[in-house]
């Protein structure tokens, strides 16, 4: 396997780019290891690679039903910020944007992280009041944020509607100066080529259809591929969690909803940050290829279906087209959508599940992508040392029992509203 | 688009509908003093993949609210009936 550098370009195009070897190995399945991680997406490989390279747990497969990072992991819309204010919330997900500082270097793998800022807009009073305050509380907390009024706003994005008939009116807006986007395939791609490096068995088109039990412990997984035994069995499922979960008995506080996300056609650049819409569920950001990457809210029933209806895309579409009304003759080029765990409180569950043998990272909601570095490093971690990481110990599942719901948005137990 | 089977109206577009949450989740006894009780009706799903009854509410339409039961893999509708007559 060999290291990518300047000089590994060079000498590879200098012989025609014939004699790159795989980026990671595709080997079949041995009867056991000491962990096996079900979802070979970015969480479940993040997961293994930092078993690996901070714990020394090299016994290790990822098993991956389809290819890897197929699932959400390549279905966001590669947003990365930390814009939270909640304990609980607010040291894990500083800890994930400090984490994709050396991401790159880390993995000697370009995730192509780009701090571009995020800003969210707002269209009410009321509005920068609560975004005013949750600028507060990160400044408090060491995450920088900066607030523009009106005039400032149209001064850094003299795009968008501030015309006397838009739809809603721009008061100012919101930033998270290093929040940004990465590329969400190389994030799984590096991460799966560093845990691959360290002894970790990637083993793809393997479904895992139940658990191998042994008095009330669960001590592997039955495959599509065969049985495969494991002194610890990790879900990395997210989308497919509750489905995994009832295997095991247990019954969780997620539903499964579909969430759906849009490409245009390229252009030039246009929308050099992230920028969120507050009048409407909405985000976009333009891709290095050109493309404006859009994407809105769910659609709002329970859903494994990984396909999004009509009534979303006209919803979202119109969002865009409110926001920034120069790129409504603009096509797109495609559609798509990934199922999310969503939660009751909108925070994700990182650790040990009630059932022996069994450990979880999942109800990732919205938000997963930005948190992959974090929740691999912390959930590492937990399976290593048999006790919560301090930044995840809030993730956990008996929360809900104890009346420590972790909700950032408000929302209370409606996840479809989260 | 679903195309969803209202008991009253026929078959509408899902845009005349709002989705309501599980409709196999039952409130507990008034009296119930377990706390685990209150916690699974509040919080736990079973969340399936595949057959799943649910709430609608045919908001601009009759404004009835109906149990829809439908496959959350496939979309694909079986029936539906008026809630009141399902929940009783």
């Amino acid at each position: 396997m060999s290291h990518y550098s300047a000089l590994s370009i060079l000498g590879h195009g200098l012989t025609g780019n014939r004699y790159w070897s795989r980026a990671w190995r595709d080997p079949a399945p041995k009867p056991s290891y000491d962990v096996v991680i079900v979802g070979a997406g970015g969480h479940g490989l993040a997961t293994a690679y930092y078993l690996a390279k901070e714990h020394g747990i090299r016994n290790v497969a990822v098993l991956e039903k389809g290819w890897l990072g197929g699932g959400n992991t390549g279905r966001n819309t590669t947003i990365v910020r930390s814009n939270y204010m909640i304990p609980g919330n607010s040291a894990f997900y500083d800890r994930s944007m400090r984490m994709w500082d050396n991401l790159s270097q880390d993995l000697n793998y370009n995730v192509m992280l780009s701090r571009r800022g995020y800003y969210y807009v707002f269209h009410s009073p009321g509005q920068a009041e609560g975004l005013r305050r949750r600028a507060n509380v990160m400044l408090g907390n060491g995450i920088k944020a900066e607030f523009f009024d009106r005039a400032q706003i149209m001064k850094r994005l003299p795009f968008l509607d501030y015309s006397p008939t838009a739809r809603f009116p721009i008061f100012g807006a919101f930033l998270q100066p290093r929040a940004g986007t990465a590329r969400h395939d190389a994030v799984a791609w590096g991460y799966a080529r560093g845990a691959d490096k360290q002894g970790v068995d990637i083993i793809q088109q393997c479904e895992v259809t139940n658990y191998i039990w042994d008095n009330q412990k669960i001590v592997g997984v039955e495959t599509t591929r065969g049985p495969i035994r494991a002194k610890k069995v990790v879900l990395a499922v997210a989308g497919h969690t509750s489905h995994l979960a009832a295997k095991a008995g247990l019954r969780l506080p997620i539903e499964t909803h579909v969430l759906q996300a849009f490409v245009t056609e390229p252009l030039k650049p246009l929308v050099d940050n992230v920028i969120v819409y507050g009048g409407a569920h909405f985000y976009i950001s333009q891709s290095d290829k050109g493309g404006l990457v859009l994407g809105g809210d769910l659609d709002g029933f329970n859903s494994y279906a990984q396909r999004g209806g009509l009534p979303i895309v006209e919803h979202t579409l119109q969002s865009a087209k409110a926001l920034i009304p120069s790129i409504s003759r603009l096509r797109l080029l495609r559609q798509w959508a990934g199922v999310m765990d969503m939660t009751m409180d909108g925070s994700p569950i990182i650790g040990k599940m009630p059932v022996e043998g069994l450990w979880l990272t999942g109800g990732w909601n919205y938000g997963g992508f930005k948190a992959t570095p974090a929740s691999g490093y912390c959930l590492a971690w937990t399976i290593a040392k048999g006790e919560p990481h301090p930044d995840s110990a809030a993730f956990t599942l008996e929360r809900f029992e104890r009346g420590y719901q972790i909700d950032e948005f408000g929302a209370g137990p409606y996840p479809k509203a989260q | 688009m679903l195309r969803i089977p209202c008991p009253v109206c026929g078959l509408r577009d899902e845009t005349e509908f709002s989705y309501g949450a599980d409709a196999t989740v039952r409130l507990p006894d008034m009296n119930e003093a377990d706390p685990k009780v209150w916690h699974d009706y509040v919080f736990i799903r079973d969340n399936p993949r595949g057959p799943h009854k649910e709430y609608w509410h045919h908001v601009s339409g009759c404004r009835q609210w109906i149990v829809v039961h439908r496959d959350t893999l496939t979309h694909e509708i079986f029936g539906s009936a008026l809630a009141r007559e399902v929940a009783a």
